[in-house]
This record gives C-alpha cells, sequence and structure tokens, in this order.
C-alpha cells in the first residue's frame, strides 16, 4: 500500500505527512507514505492526498506546474478511483473554480465555487461571531444527513471541534456533495464529497486526537 | 460555533524555556519540546514559541525545536523571534510552523508584511505589536524586544499591517507584560474593534478573571499567557472551565 501526498510548492506537506505517519501507527496501517511531486508516484498511489496552504489562484497555478500531474490525478482519481483527500485549498481546488483574487480554473471535480466568507453584521464587533476575517481557531462540525453515513466523517459526529483557517470557503452547487458544515456568521461547507472524493477546508493534521481519527479512517476507507 | 483560543506561550533562550523552569518538577519543564507536548495533552488550543535569543546561530536550535515539536504535536504552531526577511518566514513554515510573527522588522520594513502575506497566505502572517501607553487612550509601538521606542501610533500601525496583509495580530502590553495585573483592556478593546482580523491578547495575566476580560472587555478572540500555565498555577483546561463558566464559548 502506499500513499502519496502531492507536493506542488504549497502547504505544510511536512505537517500533514507525520499526522499520517501518527494515524497508520494508531490504527496499524502498514503502508509507506511518500510525499512527491513525481506523476508516476502518482499514478500507482494507493491513496492521494492533495493538502494546500495559501491562495486558490496560487495553489491551483502551483500544481499546473507539474508536468503531467493533472493526466496522473485525472487517471488516479477519476478513471482508477482511488481515495483522494483534498485539504484546505487542496479541496478548495476540487470546485469548478476559486473566485479569490481573480477568476481561477479548478479540477472540476465537485460541482461548485470558492467564493469570499461573507462578514455577519458589519456593526456588530462581538468576537467570533462571524465578524472576523479569516475564520481562525477551532469551530464545530456538524455533519450532513450523507456526512454521518460516510466512513471517513462519521466518526466526528457529535459537535467534534476541528482547527480552520481560512477566508474562503466551498459554495456547492449540489447540496448532496456536502458532507459537514460549520456556523461562523452563516453555514460554511466543512467537508464536501463524493465517491472517493472527499475534501475537508479544516485542518486534520492540526486537529489534535479528532483529525488523527479522520486520516486513520480515510488509511482505512474502501470506497 | 467558533470558540475563543487559549494559546501558551514559551518563550525560548538557547533552546530552554527560560519562563518557570525552576518551579515545575514533573518534567523537564526547560525542555521546549517536553512543555509542547505537555500542553497538546492538556488541549491548548494553539501553542506560540517566542525566541528571544533571535541570534544567528540561536536559528538552528530553533529550527530544531520546531520540527520536533510539530512532528509530535498535531496541534496550531506560531513561531517568532528574529524573523526579518520572506526567507525566515519560509525556513519556519517548511520545519512545521504554521505561522509566522513578525515583529521588529514589520515596523522597520513594511512590505515585509506584503511580501510575506502575498507569497504564503495571510493565514500565516501573524503581525506582534509591542504597545506602551503615552498618555490615556494613546498608545505608541516598541520594537526591539521592547527596547526602541518608535513613536507610531498603535492603532493606526494595527490598520496599516492589516491592510498590507496581516492574518492575525499579538497585541502586548509592555506596561502590563510580566506584572501578573492583567491585561491592558483599553488598548486590546481599541486594537481589537479597529481591525477585522483575529486579535491575541498578551501581556499581564496573572488570574483566571484576566483571561475572561480579555475576552468579554477587551474583544480579544484569543488569550496568550505564559506563566500562570509554566508555573503550574493553572491548567488550561482550569482556564477553559472558568472561562465557560463566564459564558465564554471554548473547546472543552
Amino acid at each position: 500500500m502506499k500513499l502519496v501526498i502531492i507536493n506542488y510548492g504549497s502547504g505544510n506537506l511536512r505537517s500533514v505527512a507525520k499526522a499520517f505517519e501518527r494515524a497508520a501507527g494508531d490504527c496499524g496501517w502498514a503502508g509507506r507514505i511518500v510525499v512527491s511531486e513525481d506523476p508516476a508516484q502518482v499514478r500507482d498511489a494507493d491513496y492521494i492526498v492533495l493538502p494546500g496552504v495559501g491562495a486558490f489562484g496560487d495553489c491551483a497555478r502551483g500544481l499546473q506546474a507539474l508536468s503531467g500531474m493533472d493526466a496522473a490525478m485525472q487517471y488516479a482519481v477519476r478513471e482508477q478511483k482511488r481515495p483522494f483527500l483534498g485539504i484546505c485549498v487542496g479541496m478548495q481546488l476540487m470546485a469548478d473554480r476559486g473566485l479569490e483574487h481573480g477568476v481561477h480554473q479548478g479540477l472540476g471535480w465537485i460541482n461548485g465555487e470558492v467564493v469570499e466568507i461573507e462578514r455577519s453584521d458589519p456593526q456588530s464587533k462581538i468576537p467570533l461571531m462571524g465578524w472576523r476575517i479569516p475564520h481562525m481557531g477551532w469551530n464545530t462540525l456538524s455533519l450532513t444527513g450523507t456526512g454521518r453515513a460516510h466512513p471517513v466523517l462519521r466518526g466526528l459526529a457529535g459537535g467534534v471541534h476541528c482547527y480552520f483557517v481560512h477566508s474562503y470557503h466551498f459554495a456547492a452547487g449540489d447540496t448532496r456533495d456536502v458532507l459537514a458544515e460549520t456556523e461562523y456568521g452563516g453555514r460554511l461547507t466543512a467537508a464536501i464529497g463524493r465517491d472517493n472524493m472527499l475534501g475537508v477546508q479544516f485542518h486534520p493534521e492540526k486537529s489534535q486526537a479528532a483529525g488523527l481519527r479522520l486520516l486513520a479512517d480515510f488509511l482505512r476507507w474502501k470506497p | 460555533m467558533l470558540k475563543v483560543r487559549i494559546i501558551p506561550c514559551l518563550d525560548v533562550d538557547k533552546g530552554r524555556v527560560v519562563k518557570g523552569i525552576s518551579f515545575v518538577n514533573l518534567v523537564d519543564a526547560g525542555d521546549p519540546v517536553e512543555q509542547a507536548r505537555r500542553y497538546d495533552a492538556e488541549g491548548a488550543d494553539e501553542l506560540c514559541f517566542l525566541d528571544i535569543t533571535a541570534s544567528h546561530e540561536a536559528r538552528d536550535t530553533l529550527y530544531d525545536i520546531v520540527t520536533k515539536t510539530a512532528s509530535q504535536c498535531f496541534m496550531p504552531l506560531t513561531v517568532g523571534g528574529g524573523v526579518r526577511k520572506v526567507e525566515d518566514v519560509r525556513n519556519l513554515l517548511l520545519v512545521g510552523a504554521d505561522k509566522v510573527a513578525i515583529n521588529t522588522a514589520a515596523v522597520t520594513r513594511r512590505e515585509l508584511v506584503r511580501e510575506a502575506a502575498e507569497k504564503f497566505g495571510s493565514q500565516c502572517i501573524v503581525v506582534a505589536i509591542d504597545a506602551k501607553q503615552a498618555r490615556p487612550g494613546k498608545w505608541v509601538i516598541w520594537t526591539h524586544g521592547g527596547r526602541t521606542a518608535t513613536g507610531i501610533d498603535a492603532i493606526d500601525y494595527a490598520r496599516e499591517i492589516v491592510a498590507l496583509g496581516a492574518g492575525e495580530i499579538l497585541l502586548t502590553s509592555m506596561d502590563r507584560d510580566g506584572t501578573r495585573s492583567g491585561f491592558d483592556l483599553a488598548l486590546t478593546r481599541a486594537i481589537s474593534d479597529a481591525v477585522s482580523v483575529p486579535v491575541i491578547a498578551s501581556g499581564g495575566v496573572g488570574t483566571l478573571d484576566h483571561l475572561t476580560q480579555g475576552v468579554i472587555e477587551g474583544h480579544a478572540s484569543a488569550v496568550l499567557a505564559a506563566s500562570i500555565f509554566h508555573f503550574g498555577e493553572f491548567s488550561i483546561q482550569q482556564a477553559k472551565r472558568h472561562m465557560a463558566d463566564a459564558g465564554i464559548a471554548v473547546r472543552v
């Protein structure tokens, strides 16, 4: 078994790899965890992870700059249907397009656009009610019906906290793809997915026990 | 609902935590990685390392501490001290920091904030502000670890660095730091109300009520403290229970 974390010059690859190593140890997963920018590695990966930190456009450009990566991802994720996890901007890249500093094409795997979080009541300066951007810190996860049945997410039912830091969020074109939400001013998409594809806006690698549990369940996922 | 964050801060000097060393005897409290593990286990919401030596030789030690901590603690980690150029930010992010705090260098060259935010995203750029009261309702910022006066108005400066791309402000009252007499609430509120990014209140915590006041009266999104936690006086959980009792949403 091999899990490949795609290295496209964006993101906290080291933290993601370390968290997967811990989760693998916790759940007795005996495969290899590889950080790579090589499309060949992605083609024969059993699990694929796309992390991402920063702006949508920068990340999209970084991914496109890796020659052959797009085709390798299409092959492994879309054709071979191997388990895929997008984290933060890696999740946002699954959308059709992102509207952060201009319009940028995404992978187009899940219907939707990545739009700016709307500030709630600009007059109200009460902290934590959706006025401050970025949405930064620990927020409660609220699973949808589909999310509660999802093998990777169902362990996070019951108001578990996860760590978020973002200013844009995934506005899904089809609400059936939304697996979890969180409340910040209004409702924000916290997890999205279809078939073998899963994306989380929060950072499982920074969400202590809850995050490690999600990563372990991802390693056990047989979609 | 988003929760108020409680952030223990570890001041690191030549690879050792410099506050509270002789007061905690359960573990080697002088070792930053051990301290980080303890706070992780206690449920701290984030950790902050400030390298107070920040000399050239100390950088490798700091990188080593961050590397080790990040491989064992799966929580957000902010690192600051001696960050002067975009390359310093990159190096800290590469070894495992999630956010990097910039202090003096942001004052002397504001463009650094813009460059770093454009390169790595606002979400990982924290600007640390050390402010001192000049007269009631007026605060000015100091640099070089509080040794150099600048005369720059703290509120104007906070607005400016947010416009340049800072994603968070770590606000320390120099008048209160180390006094255990509570945050400068007027300062905290003035800055929090002036900017749209989260503000971390710092400097002066001596009791659990001080943490509560920082949020309710100071409008802070997060509270940072060092000695009340290092000295073993209060645990993170005690602090959270106290804040929850006061009606503040915390992660327990």
